[in-house]
């Protein structure tokens, strides 16, 4: 065989190769889902969405998850909120009132940067600590704000990001007209407003889906949450607990709870995706 | 008047998120010293190379060694490592050389979806598939009988968990090498394959390098998904098939009965601020590393 032939020839198995690996990767993704809903489908009821857990729920009992699916709604909403109103003017911060390139500004990237690899184990942790000094029990609170510290990063760096691509001119001359810096940084977030709501839903599903540091904080409860001091039930939680339950019946239903999470994380990623294709339209 | 209420405005805005930023400052600076302050009791009675070192974990006795859960962390990494880096540096090639820009469009957001799963569906598929097919099929290929919860299957939940952040910085690194590069290897008469093997990787070779320690600091904070299937036993894992018990795993499980051993909390406080300081570290590099190819390629 020639050598040209041989080449080629390796160059098609090197080819196949690479293929298999991406279609691996990607097939992950449709093997997750699937085995999850092919799991979780049969024990999935009505019941599960609209019930609170009634006596016995835990021995396969009836009842639902209702309780852990208001409380991670809670959970996730208020720290997402609050996420959004301290990490949107640190951005603006960064990005408006402090020159680029500055050492402040470059040193804040990277410290947010940093943030955003710790851990949720490890704030889950501090938090811990925090509250047992300061005598707060696990409750909802804590939760919110071990999640807050979680998600303040991916608002940050995700915000920045977008307003990298904010083309300068706009800045320019918003400034030329005679506006504020404040009334600049209007105008720029009305710019990247499709991307701030990526921004948003990111860290929603972040916080929702998060059990490392809710599992310390947060504590668990079989009633719906009316009050921040009340320990609260978390979606993932509940499946992690349910899980390690001997009983089938309790483990089907937690096979059915990932289901639940699986379908509020799908549907988060598909508004994402929605916004962020608005964002591209909405650039100049 | 007009115009001082828009000066004043815009002031104050400044003031504000100003000082916001300052909290997140402090923030980090109470994380740090509040870690370095609570583990510090544990270095009363052993010195540092004894907690690291140290092979027995019995907090009732006052015995805390971290070699175990260091050990566990290390191996289920290697484990993901292994598995994910080949896969990952392949899919990339593929979908910047090979695919058509239909099959990236469809291929990357994908992968996009699968970072957004949550870790705790990564565990229960590991305990639905991976734990299965480990216990029941590949052990006994070896001769090894266990129950399936092992490193290995913390690192396989774990490789899969790692594949769209390696992917989508090696697709980002590989997009940023200047296309000219390509031509004149091309032109030179090397195949497409030796392009990418001689050219194209060479170049990315940093960039690679940056996507694995993030992968690698990703990983190592990784808690309930690997809790979930790496059986958590403190012991010196011999096998691939035997449990191990990763160091987030050990602050998750025992945090809450922490309270009435004596040193139990310093030593968990250890354990956290080992895993914050092993991933800051790989954090700084990477982004390090990547921030100046940036500046190379551009």
């Amino acid at each position: 065989m020639s050598a040209i032939k041989r080449r080629l020839r390796k160059e098609k198995i090197a080819r196949a190769c690479m293929l298999t690996a991406a279609i691996i990767i990607t097939g992950s993704l449709f093997f997750i889902i699937g085995t999850i809903v092919w799991k979780g489908m049969p024990y999935l009821s009505l019941e599960m969405l609209t019930q609170t857990p009634q006596g016995g729920f835990y021995i396969g009992k009836e009842g639902g998850i209702l309780n852990a699916i208001l409380g991670s709604v809670y959970l996730a909403s208020l720290s997402t909120l609050l996420a959004t109103v301290i990490g949107v003017p640190i951005c603006i911060f960064l990005n408006v009132y402090v020159k680029k390139g500055s050492p402040l500004s470059r040193f804040s990237k990277l410290l947010f940067d940093v943030l955003f690899g710790v851990p949720s184990i490890v704030y889950g942790a501090i938090a811990f600590s925090i509250m047992v000094w300061l005598g707060i029990r696990a409750s909802l609170l804590g939760g919110v704000i071990t999640i807050t510290l979680l998600t303040i990063p991916i608002v940050v760096r995700t915000l920045d990001e977008l307003i990298q691509t904010v083309p300068n001119d706009l800045r320019h001359i918003t400034a030329s007209l005679g506006a504020t810096r404040w009334e600049g940084a209007k105008v720029l977030l009305k710019y990247v407003k499709p991307g701030l709501m990526t921004a948003i839903l990111l860290a929603f599903g972040r916080a929702i889906g998060d059990v490392a540091g809710v599992l310390l904080t947060t504590g668990f409860s079989d009633n719906i949450p009316i009050y921040l001091d009340e320990p609260t039930a978390t979606l993932p939680l509940a499946i992690f607990f349910q899980l390690s339950s001997p009983i089938p019946e309790v483990q089907g239903r937690a096979y059915a709870s990932a289901l639940i999470l699986t379908i509020i994380i799908l549907l988060i990623v598909i508004c994402t995706q929605y916004l962020a294709s608005k964002q591209k339209k909405n650039r100049i | 008047m007009q115009r001082n209420i828009r000066l004043l405005k815009d002031r104050g805005v400044k003031r504000i998120s100003g000082i916001l930023l300052g909290l997140s400052f402090l923030m980090i600076l109470v994380i740090v010293v509040g870690l370095c302050v609570k583990s510090e009791p544990l270095f009363e009675q052993q010195s540092l190379i004894e907690v690291l070192l140290g092979t027995v974990w019995s907090p009732l006795k006052g015995y805390f060694g971290f070699l175990p859960f260091i050990i566990g962390t290390i191996s289920v990494t290697l484990i993901a490592l292994i598995i994910a880096v080949p896969l990952c540096v392949s899919a990339s090639v593929y979908l910047v050389e090979y695919a058509s820009a239909r099959v990236r469009q469809v291929v990357l957001p994908l992968v996009n979806i699968l970072a957004a799963i949550p870790p705790v569906l990564y565990g229960v598929w590991g305990i639905l598939f991976v734990v299965p097919l480990i216990g029941d099929y590949l052990a006994p290929v070896f001769g090894v009988s266990t129950t399936g919860y092992s490193i290995l299957a913390g690192g396989v939940v774990l490789a899969v968990m790692v594949f769209p952040i390696m992917v989508s910085i090696m697709v980002e690194v590989l997009k940023t090498i200047p296309q000219d590069l390509r031509a004149v290897s091309l032109s030179l008469g090397a195949t497409r394959l030796e392009t990418v093997q001689h050219v194209l990787l060479r170049k990315a070779k940093p960039g690679i390098v940056a996507a694995i320690v993030l992968a690698i600091s990703r990983a190592f904070g990784e808690t309930i998904a690997v809790l979930m299937v790496c059986g958590n036993i403190p012991q010196l894992p011999q096998s691939l098939f035997d449990a191990g018990y990763p160091l987030p795993a050990l602050i998750a499980n025992n945090f809450g009965e922490m309270m009435s051993i004596p040193l139990y909390d310093s030593a968990l406080m250890f354990a956290a601020l080992l895993l914050l300081v092993i991933i800051l570290g790989f954090n700084v590099v990477s982004r390090g590393i990547l921030k100046r190819m940036e500046e190379i390629n551009q």
